[in-house]
């Protein structure tokens, strides 16, 4: 009879929260978007970052991205630290270096540049948001740190987002230099469409395709947004086994001293 | 079940405590020795939960405001900050983001455990009502929470909700308006009104934590309900709290732990909104306004009321009429199992406040605006009409004599007499049950 309680109050607690996860995101007027699902390396409860994958992403961000959007979240010494691209701390600070970093006010009291360290963050296109609307035809290109997070199906939004550029259909009223895009709210970006094929060249064999840059490029974000996530998988692993095994021992204690008793 | 206190001080320094501040007499008589009646079934195991709950947010919200910054050019970054660059910062925000939901879960089985047993009712009221003051400052304290990061959901569910304290210029004109700009500290919400969200964050949860004290001295006179209603008639219907209610109390929250923990390491967002990944912008107004899902139902009631002020006093009223739940109930009998009625009613409304919740998800227009409008009768005709008449009307099922006639009538293999199972520390066959 308890065991039968017990179990029940278990299953009645699990399936409360399944439903409050299902309800919690607004699906309420989910337009026409086409979101394509993808399948990632980081998803699950063991999932971890291709490095590989993290690499290739950061070269598309680099040679793409950023030249209209900013990251400043992040920095350049995230780039080698583990769980994440990794990459050597050689090529950290080459990477770091190849930019140009604003930095004072010196002992003149005048702001000068210097080449950039891994203990900067990402440096900015833009000196503020004016200068970046003015140069994007009035719209501000959002900062990438959290976007993996910051919108709705997360990296499959932003996977279907770089592949869903196509031709307006003919009764769409595009607007002057407004672009069509199957995955965006509404379908008109102001984001003309980045990626074309063999546009960046990679180095260990990966095919230049879109449908490869804009995985890649998306996986990167991700990281950009969640970096601690591979150790939050490895730590919740234990976690969990510890707490299960608590659980058993506080079940065995529990039926031991309630033994004791009528109840 | 205040009663007596047998504590007794086996050393000298116990002695010297005793003689001057019994703190230890207290905590032996109160959680030690504490008479429970021995027949609480899981849904009472929710009270210590809560306690573990806000132990947690109290800690990791502590460590939290050690590196936030209450300001709105900061606050979004300095989140961020604590989630890439402060040791362990991920697991003390994911934990204090998903403990706040895990509180309000707890809570909302905690307060249904209490309607469904009748655990209200005289000698209980008082005890009842500091529970739904401790309720009306969590949702105050969550509410303010959710504000600090400053995305977008946090900015646009301050400017909606304080908003609706302009709804008073209908009472009188300026009215609404002047409170909006006092509770604001400006014409718009900006930082003064973080700074303000900020301080009073930090304040509630200590303020929580004395009521919660007092709500514990409510319990520790009249004692707990217990899922028959009766109270304890002999000293062999209750057990010491402590080994036997600590242990189930523990086991029961390891298996909380559990749930915690996976929403903590594998899902933290899940419950969360993407919008609130998106630093606050006072120009861009989300698609959708929603606010957490805990507060769905009340959001849901908020907006089936076509008139601003009303809704406002419905949302508020839906809360309030907790307070007179005691009075309203007009049963003799405390426990719904008993009620064969009343039953089906409670069982309505545990669905009615799933049903809000959805509702409170959707956007308030056509048959989902129909439905809200329903539900949202049914949640008041629940407490207004169907406590006050159901209990006049309904005649209870035969109920056991006593919590030991009942303890007796569902252990098998236990002695025959109420006598057997009196023995106490004795170690009884082991039972299969």
């Amino acid at each position: 009879m308890r065991n039968l309680a017990n179990r029940l109050l278990c299953l009645t607690i699990a399936a409360a929260l399944a439903g409050l996860a299902l309800s919690a995101p607004v699906k309420a007027a989910e337009e026409d978007t086409v979101i394509v699902d993808q399948s990632w390396s980081f998803t699950g409860p063991f999932g971890t970052f291709d490095r590989a994958q993290l690499q290739r992403g950061f070269k598309v961000y680099q040679e793409v991205c950023a030249s209209c959007h900013a990251m400043h979240l992040v920095h350049y010494r995230n780039l080698g630290e583990s769980g994440g691209p990794e990459f050597s701390e050689a090529a950290v600070k080459a990477i770091a270096a190849s930019v140009e970093v604003e930095d004072g006010p010196d002992d003149e009291g005048e702001m000068f540049e210097r080449p950039g360290r891994p203990a900067d963050a990402f440096i900015s296109p833009f000196k503020n948001a004016q200068e970046a609307r003015a140069a994007n035809n009035g719209t501000v290109p959002p900062d990438l740190s959290v976007i993996a997070k910051g919108r709705e199906h997360g990296v499959n939004y932003l996977y279907s987002l770089l592949t869903g550029y196509v031709e307006a259909p003919a009764d769409y009223g595009l607007s002057e230099g407004m672009f069509y895009n199957t995955a965006f709210p509404g379908h008109q970006i102001a984001m003309p469409n980045p990626l074309s094929a063999d546009v960046i060249e990679y180095t260990d064999g990966t095919p230049p395709t879109v449908e490869n840059y804009a995985k890649d490029v998306s996986a990167f974000m991700m990281w950009a947004a969640e970096p601690k996530l591979e150790k939050r998988h490895r730590i919740g692993f234990r976690v969990m086994v510890y707490l299960i095994l608590l659980a058993g021992f506080l079940y065995v204690a529990k039926r031991r001293i309630w033994a004791r008793i009528d109840h | 079940m205040a009663g007596k206190s047998t504590y007794k001080p086996s050393t000298g320094i116990e002695r010297w405590f005793d003689e001057r501040l019994p703190v230890i007499r207290v905590m032996h008589d109160q959680f030690v020795e504490f008479p429970t009646p021995r027949n609480l079934n899981y849904w009472w195991t929710f009270g210590g939960i809560l306690m573990f709950c806000l132990f947690v947010q109290l800690v990791t919200g502590i460590v939290l405001a050690m590196h936030y910054a209450p300001n709105e050019n900061l606050a979004f970054d300095s989140i961020e900050h604590i989630m890439r660059n402060v040791n362990w910062g991920w697991l003390m925000r994911y934990t204090h983001a998903v403990g706040g939901s895990m509180f309000f879960l707890a809570v909302y089985i905690h307060i249904l455990r209490g309607l469904y047993y009748g655990s209200y009712k005289a000698p209980r009221e008082i005890l009842w009502i500091l529970g739904v003051i401790i309720f009306m400052m969590m949702i105050a304290t969550a509410f303010m929470g959710y504000s600090l990061p400053w995305g977008q959901m946090s900015f646009w569910a301050v400017t909606v909700i304080t908003n609706l304290f302009g709804s008073f210029d209908a009472l009188v004109p300026g009215l609404g308006t002047a409170i909006v700009e006092w509770v604001w500290g400006g014409f718009a919400v900006g930082n003064p009104t973080l700074n303000r969200l900020f301080s009073l964050h930090y304040l509630f949860p200590f303020m929580i934590v004395g009521v919660v004290l007092l709500h514990i001295w409510a319990l520790h006179i009249p004692g707990n309900n217990n899922p028959t209603g009766i109270e304890i008639k002999a000293k062999k219907e209750a057990l010491s709290f402590h080994p036997y209610y600590t242990v189930k109390d523990a086991f029961a929250l390891s298996v909380f732990a559990i749930l915690f923990a996976g929403f903590v390491f594998y899902a933290p967002n899940v419950l969360g909104h993407a919008d609130n990944y998106v630093p606050a912008d006072p120009l861009v107004t989300p698609a959708h306004i929603v606010p957490e899902w805990y507060f769905l139902p009340f959001y849901a009631i908020l907006r089936a009321i076509p008139s601003k002020l009303f809704g406002v006093i419905a949302m508020f009223g839906s809360i309030l009429v907790l307070v007179i739940v005691p009075w309203l109930d007009t049963s003799r009998v405390r426990s719904a199992s008993y009620r064969p009625i009343y039953k089906w009613f409670f069982w309505s409304f545990v669905v009615t406040g799933i049903a809000l919740g959805y509702l409170g998800a959707m956007p308030p227009e056509g048959w989902y605006l129909i439905f809200g409008r329903a539900f949202t009768l049914y949640y008041f005709a629940f407490f207004l009409i169907v406590m006050p008449l159901v209990g006049l009307i309904e005649t209870p099922t035969k109920m056991p004599g006593s919590i030991t006639e009942d303890v007796l009538e569902r252990s098998k293999g236990a002695a025959p007499t109420a006598e057997g199972a009196a023995a106490s520390g004795a170690p009884a066959a082991p039972e299969k049950r």
